[in-house]
């Protein structure tokens, strides 16, 4: 293993978390409407799948473009070609207006400050080798996306301090929380070089408030260091007018290209969420600060956009008619499925925080713990694998500081689907708790002797020394 | 501003603001020169021609002829279309394996079939250029040090040391010996490095060479991999150049060559790619193709941060599967070559200008040191502006690739049409015509001053850009890869 360097023998890819081995076990027995019915149905997956009709009929009606064809003409040589890390322009260009139209135009991109990379993968590595060195850190809000351990730890060697938030003020970030942040740092000895927020957020679900990006702002100015905001679920707000960017209130803070927190504010940027499209490895990085989008650009060579996607894209961005109707159509879907999975959570007795945005929702399962602890979190979350047969993700594997909150998703599977797993899931409860659904009737709660025989076998199934590759993200 | 500019770079790392990315060499200067006043045919005639870019233009006719034949692999049909939210939506860094499958295929049939490949130890990465530092990260920590066979391909300085820490230790060759890699030179290089505290971690070869053409023998593949076993470091064979082997000697790969030696397997890994075999740099598909399963492991977990677009994947994988087709373009192309090289070479010839005896690869390594005043890295600078500036042709200097030898110059012949071959001949014709009446002259008069007023920039007045609308033509009229900064000692050297 000597032979090896630091970063393939550690396992600071964070992979052996319960997020990623939630999906070995749905993996080994995934859930299908014909083949399938018992098997685990997959809700630890944000993915955007409600308006893929919407790009099919697009690319029915406009087969040039992913013909490698413009005007009627191939241009395959062009493309097969093109591997200039300035990006396509007409893609960025398009890009940019994409992501302002999402904004509901409230504020305007450059495409000249946006650098392509191989998805918000990519985007976050490279952001975080550009503005840390080795040991030093950047402060995330906790719950936060499991991911980034391994996106902005691994390879880097920067460390994530996190910025405790709790469930007594829905999850919001506060003036003190910050400051705990930054002085935990000074105690460990490393410095911290910025703030990394996801707006929307992931696993909240929730968008932020314009005084939560005042206050980060005015810390980052404060202390003098960067801010980044992961913004890949702008386009899941459930209306354009619930969610604000940070560039937003930097224009209403009357801060340009004068002040110099201007220059440390950095947007990273997707369409893995709000197209659905996260096989095509598109992610963008935004910065005001050119000699970050100078370095940033030159590290995209290690991950550049397929010039065949990049030409895809461009086009299919370019139709203003499409983005217009595919943002409004979006949220609404969006919205009517998080509805949905609420109410069924309601009809389990289980309540979760108020969203408005995301591909989840953040769901309170604490009062079906047997401790407040950890422990009993990831008692109860192997029990809802194994036993209801729902893979969704903990909390812990998002680094919340308050036990039984599981992050759990709804745009990547049928109604019918999602029907189904909530039955399960009010059977089960109904089953093992006694709880009242939400007309006040109660369940059996008596425990058959089939049961406990099914108990007992799923304790014995619990073993995750099983290290064998675990597929996708 | 200027303080708050300066405030804000200690806010950058030090991989941000040091020069490792290494874009300030002349290998990418020379590219500005092209940029400013690229060559067409018929609108600017006398503009610079790329001869830096080592692309393969020669066979897209095939290709474009199977994407036209095959519009489902691009969405292009309502059966293709129905793929499309599968495709979109597949993230699994372990690829389709359906890809895994065609690309394995492919690596074989590249290799004339004489040995078979596991799709299951294909990783994808970002490019060669990904693959290259996704190897370093998985192979050594920051401060440990590879050796690497000069001349080598300048950008392996930004991919295998930039964001890795790793060193270069180059272990240097010449012409002496036609540039062939001894064991002596490796063990020599080793040896230093040892002495030196610098911890060698391995060896990295890229056969066929950039920037040679040429193809390693068995028996110096063979002497290579005793090497690496003996001191237990490891061996990476980039080899993105194998499908344009156009001539004899036929290819050896790393993989045939294990397969009959007492090998550790787990110190052999490939670097793949489809940017210079099929021509397809845009499409960024770069392999990782180790037989250390531990290596594999991790290296599919860092692909994470370069994946092979989904889009791309799917179509590739129904391309490289069809065999005919695979077949007829591996032949067409290596044949194109064959040819294109000929004909540049014969050229060459014509005017008494020497180069190394090649047989695969996208460039010649032309021998210019009868050229030089100087037969110093100086005198190689100069007759280099010469032929930018002057004869207008877009060279590499053997100095960009770490040459030790001065007056070697790397020069593409696959990336343009016959007709601009013929125009580039006609100029290189001019520029040893131009040279020996300079040399004659100056052994009459004084040298120095009409050296420097022959050296003068000329660039012409207008600064012509071509926008990609409305302008068919094959040679390429593209922005280069990667436009330099603006201020570049290519630049200030000259006043």
């Amino acid at each position: 293993m000597h032979m090896l360097s630091r970063n393939a023998t550690f396992n600071s890819h964070g992979q052996d978390s319960s997020y990623f081995l939630g999906w070995q076990e749905y993996e080994k027995n995934p859930y299908h409407e014909v083949h399938n019915t018992n098997g685990i149905i997959q809700m630890g997956l944000a993915e955007n799948q409600l308006c893929f009709d919407l790009l099919e009929s697009w690319l029915a009606k406009n087969p040039d473009a992913a013909a490698f064809k413009k005007n009627g003409e191939s241009i395959f040589a062009e493309l097969a070609l093109f591997q200039d890390y300035h990006g396509l322009p007409a893609f960025k260009k398009a890009l940019v207006d994409f992501m302002a139209e999402i904004r509901g135009n409230k504020v305007t991109f450059d495409p000249n400050h946006l650098v392509l990379t191989a998805g918000a993968t990519s985007a976050n590595e490279t952001l975080i080798f550009c503005l840390a060195d080795p040991g030093e850190a950047v402060l995330i809000p906790t719950p936060y996306y499991p991911g980034f351990d391994r996106d902005l730890k691994w390879r880097t060697g920067v460390e994530i301090v996190p910025i405790h938030c709790t469930s007594s003020n829905g999850f919001q970030i506060t003036e003190p929380a910050l400051q705990e942040a930054y002085q935990e740092a000074e105690k460990r000895n490393l410095r911290v070089k910025g703030v990394l927020v996801t707006n929307p957020s992931n696993p909240l679900g929730t968008t932020m408030t314009r005084n939560e990006l005042n206050l980060l702002l005015s810390f980052v100015e404060d202390k003098g260091i960067h801010l980044i905001s992961d913004e890949i679920y702008s386009g899941t707000a459930f209306s354009s007018a619930s969610f604000i960017s940070v560039m937003e209130v930097l224009k209403d803070r009357k801060c340009d290209e004068n002040s110099e927190v201007w220059q440390r504010v950095h947007v990273v940027y997707s369409l893995s969420k709000d197209l659905g499209l996260p096989g095509f490895r598109v992610g963008a990085i935004y910065s005001n600060d050119d000699m970050v989008v100078a370095a940033a650009t030159k590290m995209s060579s290690f991950g550049l956009v397929s010039s065949q996607t990049q030409h895809l894209l461009s086009a299919m961005l370019s139709d203003k008619k499409l983005t217009k109707n595919y943002i409004a159509e979006n949220q609404k879907r969006l919205k009517q499925r998080q509805k949905k999975l609420v109410s069924g959570l309601q009809k389990a007795g289980i309540s979760c925080l108020k969203g408005n945005a995301g591909l989840f929702c953040w769901v309170d399962m604490s009062h079906l713990l047997r401790s407040n602890t950890f422990e009993a979190e990831m008692e109860l979350w192997k029990k809802i694998v194994y036993e209801v047969r729902l893979n969704i993700s903990p909390g812990s594997s998002c680094h919340c500081t308050e036990p039984g909150w599981f992050r759990v998703c709804f745009a990547n599977l049928s109604e019918e689907t999602l029907d189904l797993a909530m039955q399960r899931l009010k059977a089960f409860v109904g089953e093992y708790y006694n709880v009242p659904d939400v007309t006040g009737r109660s369940q059996s709660s008596q425990l058959s002797h089939s049961r406990r025989r099914s108990l007992t076998k799923w304790v014995f199934r619990l073993s995750f020394d099983d290290r064998s590759p675990i597929p996708g993200r | 501003m200027a303080s708050s500019a300066s405030k804000n770079s200690l806010l950058l790392s030090k991989i941000a603001t040091n020069e490792k990315h290494g874009e300030n060499s002349p290998y990418f200067n020379g590219w500005k020169a092209y940029d400013q006043n690229p060559f067409h045919p018929t609108e600017n005639p006398e503009g610079v021609i790329q001869m830096g870019l080592a692309e393969n233009q020669l066979s897209f006719d095939l290709v474009e002829e199977w994407i036209r034949k095959n519009p489902k692999a691009s969405f292009c049909t309502a059966e293709g279309v129905e793929k499309f939210r599968s495709v979109a939506n597949f993230q699994d860094y372990h690829g389709f394996p359906e890809f895994r499958q065609a690309i394995a295929t492919f690596m074989s049939k590249a290799r004339g079939g004489r040995v078979t490949f596991d799709p299951d130890r294909v990783v994808m990465s970002g490019g060669a250029t990904g693959a290259n530092e996704l190897v370093m990260f998985c192979l050594a920590d920051p401060g440990d040090a590879f050796l690497i066979p000069s001349p080598y391909y300048p950008a392996y300085y930004r991919d295998l040391g930039w964001r890795t820490g790793v060193q270069i230790v180059p272990v240097d060759c010449d012409s002496s010996n036609n540039f062939k890699i001894t064991k002596e030179a490796v063990e020599a290089a080793y040896e230093k490095a040892k002495n030196n505290n610098i911890k060698v971690k391995g060896l990295i070869i890229t056969n066929p060479s950039n920037p040679l053409g040429t193809t390693l023998d068995k028996d110096t593949l063979e002497s290579l991999v005793t090497f690496i076993n003996q001191k237990n470091i490891h061996l990476v064979c980039d080899e993105i150049y194998a499908a344009t082997v156009f001539s004899s000697p036929k290819y050896t790969c790393i993989t045939q060559v294990i397969q009959d030696m007492d090998c550790n397997p787990n110190l052999i890994h490939i670097v793949y790619s489809l940017s210079k075999d099929m021509g397809f740099p845009g499409l960024r598909v770069g392999i990782v193709y180790s037989y250390n399963d531990d290596v594999v492991n991790i290296g599919r977990k860092m692909s994470s941060f370069g994946l092979v677009s989904s889009q791309t994947q799917h179509m590739l994988a129904s391309m490289l599967s069809d065999e005919d087709f695979v077949e007829k373009f591996l032949a067409t192309s290596s044949k194109r070559l064959a040819k294109r090289h000929r004909v540049f070479t014969k050229g060459l010839e014509e005017v008494g200008i020497s180069y190394l005896k090649s047989n695969a690869g996208l460039f010649c390594w032309m021998d210019l040191r009868r050229l030089l005043k100087d037969q110093t890295l100086d005198g190689e600078m100069v007759l280099w502006r010469v032929i930018v500036n002057e004869v207008k042709l877009n060279v590499s200097p053997g100095s960009s690739f770490k040459c030790v030898e001065p007056g070697w110059f790397r020069v593409c012949f696959a990336n343009m049409d016959d007709d601009t071959v013929e125009v580039a001949l006609k100029r290189i014709r001019a520029l040893v015509g131009q040279e020996k009446k300079a040399q004659e002259q100056a052994q009459v008069k004084s040298t120095k001053k009409r050296w420097q007023s022959n050296l003068r920039l000329s660039f012409s007045s207008s600064t012509r850009r071509f926008e990609q609308e409305g302008v068919s033509v094959k040679s390429p009229h593209m922005m280069s890869p990667h436009s330099p900064m603006p201020h570049t000692p290519f630049v200030r050297a000259i006043t």
